[in-house]
């Protein structure tokens, strides 16, 4: 008796995953896997991945995008792993935690044969993947130094607020200090502020009582933008010409250029909507007549009051 | 064994230099202030002296509430993510009622009024679930840390929460603006202060704390009410939390899944510094006050100069809060005899 309803599920659940299979092969499935958003920025991400998704499924009936966020990298490789088995996926869209330990994860996804798009952090191992899509470090340092150097002239003082002690930080920096090399520009000081809005207004606090003169700041970062304009109008220094660049692009500080903002004028692009570009170029790997493999890497871009409207997505939570 | 060690401890150093011990942390604060004048002039300026304690009243005001509950043998570690989640909730009411009450004063008022009830109550929820429900301090403050610090990033949708534009201009001032040359948060910061000392010091209430951490059972047997006790100083954290979060809602106007970060390993740090005891049983709210503003100089301090590598910050806060609460064992030199 006991045998034969064990029998009876087997069976109906062979149907069923049968029934699910061939489901499965009607649809192209792209599984995406990113950290789940708790600051702003993957915030933002999450916001553009939701939005590519009903866009690429509304244009294409048959293909089918799952997302899943992780909150740590030891959960992301389960979700890959699961993305595998459970849903069989053909192509993984991937934003790793963390470079090392996705590495072998991904490359047990590539070798159930999906298409691997990696996305932002790369993997530390060349060759797996088949597509990278990423925001350019060093090229948001060089374009924050030019437009620097445009602005200010020899012996004018700046101050730099960094983030979080990383390779992202020391991409940025690196190439920032090369592009202002030889300009006559001093940089007083450099601190890390983290990527936050406290932190940026207790350095610059900082900053403002320990220099007198400051003509520019680098804040590397939107969100510590908000907290160094912050200290200015605190120490009343914001109305003697200073002004600040930050970076990322933040709906506020954008909508703040659009209007003519002049304690923050421009901003430097490292879009969150960069998973939504990765999404779009994954699926035309499967949909385009041209080829996609290979690297996207997106321009970081000086956003100014004439371009500042077509990055404004007041929709999107970053 | 714990009230042992404790009152021979606290003997040795009343009979060798009470002094020694007291002025530990006021003497590493004094070094580190020199430290800081000498690196720069500027650092003894107004305006820096003003930024140091305004932005000291925070951890100090969360610290005060932390002296109690370590005193009376206990833990939090969820005032961190407590803030960010009173913080958040401020900033969704005060958006909220600005259709019904507008932007004017009512609804700071309002905003103020939700966060010390979410302070009082999740004091309180911390409180009962230890006394009542038997887990370990530490077990249920972890498990509130995270629950909190979930529920800031869930409203904020990953973002940031942003305090609507027109309260800001009527908020503001409570971060801002300074009463007879101090800036309001340093006036609560000093209300708080004093308020903490005369409870733990001058009522019955603060040697009951002192009791229940030296031995908690004697403490029953003394007929004092320990679970009450216990949980009393649990809601005093909290509504320190919330005392903290009023204050610094209006700096940046906003709260997101970053905010409050670390706050409560600062506030135990403080009250280590400042000479109370971890395992309870004896606490100072002086020393408190002092170990939250040697915190931030370190901070400040670390800003003033670019002799240290950016990367060595935390190895320089490490040490420098070591050799603080060294300073201030007395009783390691006479050792052997306070050591029983």
């Amino acid at each position: 008796m006991l045998m034969r309803n064990a029998l009876g599920v087997l069976a109906v659940a062979g149907t069923l995953a049968f029934a699910g299979s061939a489901a499965a092969q009607d649809k192209i499935k792209i599984g995406v896997s990113y950290p789940t958003p708790t600051h702003a920025w993957a915030a933002g991400m999450n916001w553009h991945a939701e939005q590519a998704e009903k866009r690429l499924e509304e244009l294409y009936p048959d293909v089918d995008l799952i997302l899943v966020n992780s909150p740590d990298p030891g959960a992301q490789a389960s979700a890959l792993e699961d993305l595998v088995s459970v849903h069989q996926i053909d192509a993984l869209v991937v934003l790793p935690f963390e470079s090392e330990p996705l590495t072998d994860p991904v490359m047990n996804v590539k070798e159930s044969g999906a298409w691997i798009t990696v996305v932002d952090r790369g993997l530390s191992q060349p060759g797996i993947e088949d597509l990278y899509v990423a925001g350019n470090n060093p090229e948001l340092g060089r374009v924050s130094a030019k437009y620097m150097k445009s602005r200010l002239k020899e012996g004018d003082n700046i101050v730099i607020l960094r983030g979080i002690p990383t390779v992202i930080d020391n991409e940025r920096f690196d190439a920032f200090m090369e592009e202002i090399e030889g300009s006559g520009i001093n940089v007083l000081d450099h601190k890390h502020a983290n990527w936050n809005r406290d932190d940026g207004f207790e350095v610059m606090q900082d900053f403002l009582s320990r220099f007198p003169d400051i003509d520019a700041v680098w804040a590397q970062d939107d969100d510590i933008a908000v907290g160094v304009v912050a200290a200015l109008k605190q120490a009343g220094r914001d109305g003697d010409g200073m002004f600040v660049v930050g970076g990322a692009g933040m709906k506020e500080i954008i909508k703040g250029i659009m209007d003519g903002d002049e304690l923050i004028p421009v901003d430097v692009l490292y879009p969150p909507a960069m998973i939504a570009t990765a999404m779009d170029a994954t699926v035309a790997a499967f949909k385009s007549n041209g080829p996609v493999a290979g690297r996207y890497i997106l321009g970081a871009t000086l956003i100014t009051r004439e371009n500042a409207e077509s990055y404004y997505f007041p929709d999107s939570p970053f | 064994m714990t009230t042992a060690s404790g009152d021979s401890a606290a003997k040795a150093a009343r009979r060798s230099s009470i002094d020694f011990k007291t002025l530990g942390p006021a003497l590493a604060l004094l070094l580190l202030c020199i430290i800081g004048f000498l690196l720069n002039p500027s650092f003894v300026s107004e305006g820096n002296l003003t930024n140091l304690l305004t932005r000291s009243a925070f951890i100090g005001i969360i610290a005060v509430g932390a002296t109690f509950v370590i005193t009376a043998g206990g833990i939090d570690l969820s005032v961190g993510s407590m803030a960010a989640a009173i913080a958040g909730v401020m900033i969704i009411v005060m958006n909220s009622a600005v259709e019904t009450f507008g932007a004017g004063v009512p609804t700071v008022l309002l905003g103020c009024g939700v966060a010390i009830i979410l302070g009082i109550g999740a004091g309180w929820i911390n409180g009962a679930l230890t006394t009542k429900g038997k887990i370990e301090a530490f077990i249920v403050t972890l498990g509130t840390m995270g629950i909190y610090r979930s529920l800031v990033t869930y409203f904020a949708d990953g973002g940031t929460l942003s305090l609507d534009f027109n309260i800001r201009g009527t908020y503001r001032p409570v971060y801002y603006e300074t009463f007879l040359g101090l800036p309001f948060p340093v006036w609560v910061f000093i209300a708080v202060a004093i308020c903490g000392w005369l409870l733990l010091n001058r009522t019955a209430f603060g040697r009951y704390c002192t009791a229940i951490g030296s031995n908690e059972a004697v403490a029953k047997y003394s007929a004092i009410n320990v679970d009450r006790v216990k949980t009393l100083t649990y809601i005093i954290q909290g509504l320190c939390v919330s005392f903290a979060t009023i204050i610094y809602v209006p700096r940046l106007g906003s709260a997101s899944a970053s905010t409050g970060v670390l706050w409560e390993l600062e506030a135990i740090a403080a009250v280590i510094i400042g000479g109370t005891v971890l395992k309870g049983g004896y606490g100072r709210v002086g020393g408190t006050i002092l170990g939250a503003l040697i915190l931030t100089t370190i901070g400040n301090i670390l800003n003033f100069t670019d002799m240290i590598s950016n990367y060595l910050n935390g190895t320089m806060q490490g040490l420098i809060i070591i050799v603080a609460v060294l300073l201030q064992r007395s009783d390691w030199k006479l050792g052997k005899s306070g050591k029983a």
